[in-house]
């Protein structure tokens, strides 16, 4: 026996460091590089592989078949797969916050100093003491979820849901942010070809011969997909020798670009390809300026699905045990990566499939002890090769169970005639067919179709655009996957307008596939699982038959089968079979899977992309910013923009301290007040005052030239939308200011009422917020201050410039636009400066305001004046306030139509005993009023039926050295000077007010017109 | 998704914000009251060709009515409103 020897095993051995051993890599053959060793760790013990290697290739090279445990019943488990199916072999990878739990060891690239855990074990992957959840095994079945723990309700919390958090799950989150960067990408083709095996890199060549765009994509680091596992040769060539040609004449084609790691996982609306490319997932850490990942979206004209099939496991006891492996990852193992995954193996098959690993695991030197082929009749030329290896040929017989503590020891099975036997192996090499991989082709809605020829589902109607080469569509031999991949690049080519006639077909093997169906073996030994990652078993599938949940898309939420990370493709066609057995349908009268997207799970970072953190969104800046913060102010978000919220001194304890200054320096003297972040469209045109008369509850066709209206908009049902001011600078130029958050939807809302609403209106609209520094002056020395500052030769006296009037004039002789009017209710300018003159112009404002008491004041302050003067704002505008609930009913013109009206006369909208703004102030002269809270009736039950209102803005007035706040409120002109009860149940806030006037300062208005 | 813009060519659903039906006709103003709560309120739920009002919000601005399939999603035809509104 030259094959080499399993080293000794055992608790101890997983803590103490090993020499690097490789015992079970081949002595010759494999794609990786024996020049260079990469030295790993797999839970703290240190071993070595080679470049090429996956995680999985260098664990099996050094005899490490046991590497995780199962998500309920902490089960061994082993690796099952060599590629993107793998349901078991999950591990973390990585650590700190580069932590990354459920990674596929099959597709991980194996680098130097990788370090990987294995998941879901306590104390140690060796010793679970968890694993007698198997015993538990009747509590966690299927539709356990729903069921089992649902009594007492008050122990869910406390015992049952604690309980299946420890025990059940797979790897765990990084606990701190990913220091990494990701990226977004676009990228537009003709033909995009989604696999670069056999099939796609024909396809690839033969559009791109043709001259299209091409882009082939290949989430392996190599092309060449199946032929990279198998001993094949390509026109009397070894297989690698033909792809290392391919590859060359690709990267010759100037249209043609290739990238591998990366995966199309999602096939969007309007033929769009989401895909991954895994940039730095290979190496140690991304290189500088790399992201680890990148999310594409492509847009191709064409697309060609050929992207391989997925071997399927078969349903017997034990199947789970380290040591069954797919048959084709077998000859991964061997052929690709050089590894002998057993030294003693059983093979286990329905068909042809399954002798080549018999031929390859017998030339890497491993000892066939059985072939188990479900075939009654084996054909002649397997039969012959059993004979010429001297194979023992089990035909018509079945595997029933392994044994073996955490690796197969030994095999049972029984033959044609029913008579059971043990066998001793470390490998059971299992292959039930394979399915075509053609979730692509679902993600839009198509169904697939179930083709008896293969025992498996192929693509049915095909989204447009898209065509199906090799084994995706169901043809599995190399000659077929040229040949078509060939036929696809040719069409799709020509459907972009690149006739071609197409490559020859190399010659390649063409056998036949015989396969007979093998899903189930029913009656085993042992748990039979359906879904390794979700731990589902036959058992489960007849259960949830028994209960009722037959139809799959039942079954599936059930059983959870098909749920976990690998989103079913070992489990999902097999699962359909168990019930369909069952069922007695057949498998396409029971039902069909079909897959959404991703193919493969996707990083929610690789999905934020740069978007995160500061970078969530982007941030907005006024011109004034830099000013503002070198004098102290502290920022608020509103919308995107930030906006300075107060300027704190030195000596000020708090934000209030700040606050109440600011807003006495404005009603005592003046302040300035940055508003560069209103929304500011120009409205031109003959008929600019038509549009806004429509899109204005109030007039604005009579408004004279040099005047400014404030203006009310309606949402068409009725409800306030927004307010601002509106200026007319010349019979067809208007200048309109919306709220900060709601300046992108005005303009989106007067696009509306323009092109869809009065198309035939001659106006048109330009955003210009962005373009204009904007301050308002405010307070009793507002003129004085613009009469310092102004260069001379400006009336600012009420006969020239009244309140609500505007002009152009200018300071420091930058043209400026000076409009006079009031949001804080005292004398107040608001003044436009083209953007970059808005420092300049904030620093001479200062210096000729200073001997007047001139202090910038932030938003709070503002909200404060806005308060006390009662004008409706962010809290009032709501969306469930009308113009009549805010006591601006007269605003809206009854001699015109407007966006609005007509909604707004509903009987509901014009209930006298709707609430309406009122002012409050507390009883006891102190007890603050929080905005949000109920208002009842003292005395009167609190629930909702008996709710007469709610606070919409509250502030401490340092006017008036009390609290305040602005309130909607039942029937409120009547309720004047009555009290009422305010509620705030949340923050356990309940004091009495005096509802008032919303208007606390200068009732009579006189002090905007001084 | 794709949305051909008649200004500016085929562009990403990313550029686009999307309004609703395109087909109410906003009532005369003297219109009775139930005319206005069905312009404003009530929408049918197609499977199908429905004739939606999309803006190219970060494109050229215009709003365009997008004929669009709801159980295919695939894009039909579209107009930009303006023109659609003034067509005979």
């Amino acid at each position: 026996m030259n094959a080499p020897q399993r080293p000794a095993a055992g608790p101890a051995s997983l803590s103490r460091p090993e020499a690097p051993t490789q015992r079970w890599r081949l002595k010759q053959g494999g794609l990786i590089d024996r020049g260079q060793a990469l030295s790993f760790r797999f839970d703290g013990r240190r071993m070595t592989g080679h470049p090429g290697d996956t995680l999985a290739s260098a664990l099996l090279a050094n005899g490490v078949h046991l590497v995780g445990r199962s998500f309920k019943y902490h089960r061994p488990r082993g690796i099952l797969s060599a590629g993107p199916e793998e349901p078991n072999a999950l591990v973390e990878l990585r650590g700190g916050a580069r932590r990354e739990p459920n990674t596929r060891a099959t597709q991980v690239e194996l680098f130097e100093g990788l370090e990987a855990r294995s998941q879901n074990r306590w104390p140690s992957l060796r010793f679970d003491l968890a694993a007698v959840n198997g015993l538990a095994a009747p509590l966690l079945a299927a539709g356990f979820y729903y069921k089992t723990f649902m009594w007492p309700a008050a122990f869910w919390e406390k015992l049952y849901e604690p309980f299946i958090r420890r025990a059940a799950g797979l790897g765990r989150a990084p606990g701190s942010a990913d220091p990494d960067q990701y990226e977004r990408s676009h990228l537009h083709c003709d033909v995009l070809v989604v696999g670069g095996g056999a099939a796609g890199l024909m396809a690839a060549l033969a559009a791109g011969r043709a001259g299209a765009r091409v882009v082939l994509l290949e989430e392996d680091c190599a092309l060449g997909g199946r032929l990279l596992s198998e001993s094949e040769s390509v026109d009397d060539r070894p297989a690698a020798e033909w792809l290392n040609g391919m590859a060359a004449e690709l990267a010759s084609l100037p249209g043609v670009r290739v990238m591998l790691r990366t995966s199309a996982f999602g096939l969007l609306d309007g033929g769009v390809v989401a895909a991954l490319e895994r940039v730095s997932d290979h190496l140690p850490l991304p290189p500088p300026h790399l992201p680890r990942q990148r999310y594409w979206k492509i847009f191709a004209r064409r697309v060609v699905l050929a992207a391989g099939a997925i071997e399927r496991p078969v349903v017997f006891g034990g199947n789970d045990r380290p040591g069954v492996m797919l048959a084709g990852a077998v000859r991964s193992y061997l052929n690709r990566y050089a590894v002998l995954p057993g030294r003693r193996a059983v093979v286990f098959c329905g068909g042809d499939e399954g002798w080549r690993s018999v031929a390859d695991l017998a030339a890497s030197g491993a000892r066939i002890e059985a072939v188990v082929d479900a075939r009654p009749e084996v054909p002649q030329a397997q039969a012959q090769l059993a004979a010429r290896l001297g194979v023992r040929l089990v035909a018509g017989g079945r595997v029933l169970g392994t044994q073996g503590r955490s690796r197969v020891a030994s095999v049972r099975f029984a033959d044609a005639q029913g008579r059971e036997e043990d066998v001793g192996a470390d490998l059971l090499a299992v292959s039930g067919g394979w399915n075509p991989s053609l979730h692509l082709s679902c993600h839009l809605g198509g169904r697939p179709r179930w083709d008896e020829r293969i025992h498996a589902f192929v693509p049915g109607d095909l989204p447009p655009g898209m065509g199906v080469a090799g084994a995706a569509g169901g043809q599995f031999t190399t000659h077929a996957a040229l040949a078509e991949g060939a036929r696809e690049g040719v069409a799709a080519a020509r459907d972009c307008g690149f006739p071609t006639n197409g490559p020859d077909i190399p010659r390649a093997e063409d056998a036949p596939r015989e396969l007979v169906p093998l899903f189930h073996v029913p009656h085993g030994r042992g748990k039979a699982f359906v879904d390794y990652q979700h731990d589902v078993t036959d058992k489960d599938v007849a259960l949830a038959h028994r209960e009722g949940f037959r139809s799959v898309e039942h079954l599936k939420r059930y059983t959870t089968l098909g749920m976990a990370t690998d989103q079913g493709k070992t489990a999902n066609v097999t699962g359909l079979a168990v019930m369909a057995n069952i069922t007695g349908l057949g498998i396409p009268g029971t039902g069909t899977t079909t897959a959404r997207p991703p193919w493969t799970p996707v990083s929610i970072g690789a999905i934020a992309g740069p978007h995160r953190g500061k970078r969530f969104r982007p941030a907005r800046r006024t011109p004034l910013h830099d000013w503002e913060a070198a004098h102290g102010a502290s920022f608020v978000e509103v919308g995107l923009w930030y906006r300075a919220q107060w300027y704190a001194r030195p000596g000020e304890a708090g934000w209030r301290d700040s606050v109440d200054r600011e807003a006495l320096a404005v009603r005592a003297g003046a302040g300035v007040c940055d508003v560069s972040t209103l929304g500011k469209i120009e409205v031109t045109g003959p008929d600019a005052a038509a549009l806004l008369d429509l899109a204005y509850a109030n007039s604005i066709s009579n408004l004279a030239v040099g005047r400014v209206r404030y203006g009310l908009m309606l949402r068409e049902d009725g409800f306030v939308m927004d307010d601002g001011t509106v200026a007319r600078l010349a019979p067809d130029r208007f200048f309109v200011t919306t709220t900060t958050v709601n300046a992108g939807k005005v303009m989106q809302h007067l696009e509306f009422c323009h092109q869809v609403l009065r198309p035939h209106l001659d106006v048109s609209l330009l955003s210009v917020t962005d373009a204009w520094a904007q301050v308002s002056i405010a307070g009793p020395n507002a003129r004085k201050i613009l009469e310092a500052a102004l260069d001379p030769g400006t009336d600012l006296s009420n006969a020239a410039l009244p309140h609500m009037a505007c002009t152009e004039v200018s300071i420091g002789g930058v043209p400026t636009r000076l409009y006079r009017l009031s949001f804080s209710g005292e004398l107040a300018y608001e003044l436009g400066v083209p953007a970059d003159y808005g420092e300049a112009t904030m620093g001479l404002l200062m210096e000729r305001g200073a001997p007047f008491g001139l202090t910038p004041y932030g938003t709070e302050a503002l909200g404060v004046l806005r308060i006390e003067k009662g004008h409706p704002a962010g809290g009032e505008l709501n969306g469930q306030t009308t113009a009549r609930d805010l006591g601006l009913g007269k605003m809206v013109s009854q001699r015109k139509d407007c966006i609005g009206r007509r909604l707004a006369e509903r009987p509901a909208l014009i209930d006298p005993m709707r609430p309406v703004l009122v002012g409050l102030k507390p009883a006891d002269g102190s007890a603050p009023i929080r905005a949000g809270s109920h208002l009842y009736a003292p005395g009167a039950e609190t629930h909702t039926a008996n709710g007469l209102g709610y606070v919409t803005s509250a502030c401490f007035s340092p006017t008036l050295g009390h609290p305040i706040a602005l309130a909607v409120l039942a029937d409120g002109a009547a309720r004047v000077g009555q009290r009422i009860r305010v509620l705030d149940p949340v923050r356990n806030g309940d004091v009495e007010a005096e509802v008032c006037s919303p208007v606390f300062v200068d009732p009579e208005g006189g002090r905007p017109r001084g | 998704m794709r949305i051909t813009c008649p200004h500016c060519g085929p562009r990403g659903n990313d550029e686009f914000t999307v309004l609703g039906a395109a087909d109410p006709v906003r009532p005369g103003p003297d219109a009775p009251l139930a005319g206005w709560v069905a312009y404003v309120h009530e929408r049918e739920n197609l499977r199908g060709s429905h004739r939606e009002l999309w803006h190219h919000q970060a494109g050229c601005r215009a709003w365009l009515v997008v004929e669009r399939d709801t159980w295919t999603h695939a894009v039909i035809a579209v107009r930009a409103a303006r023109e659609a509104e003034q067509a005979p």
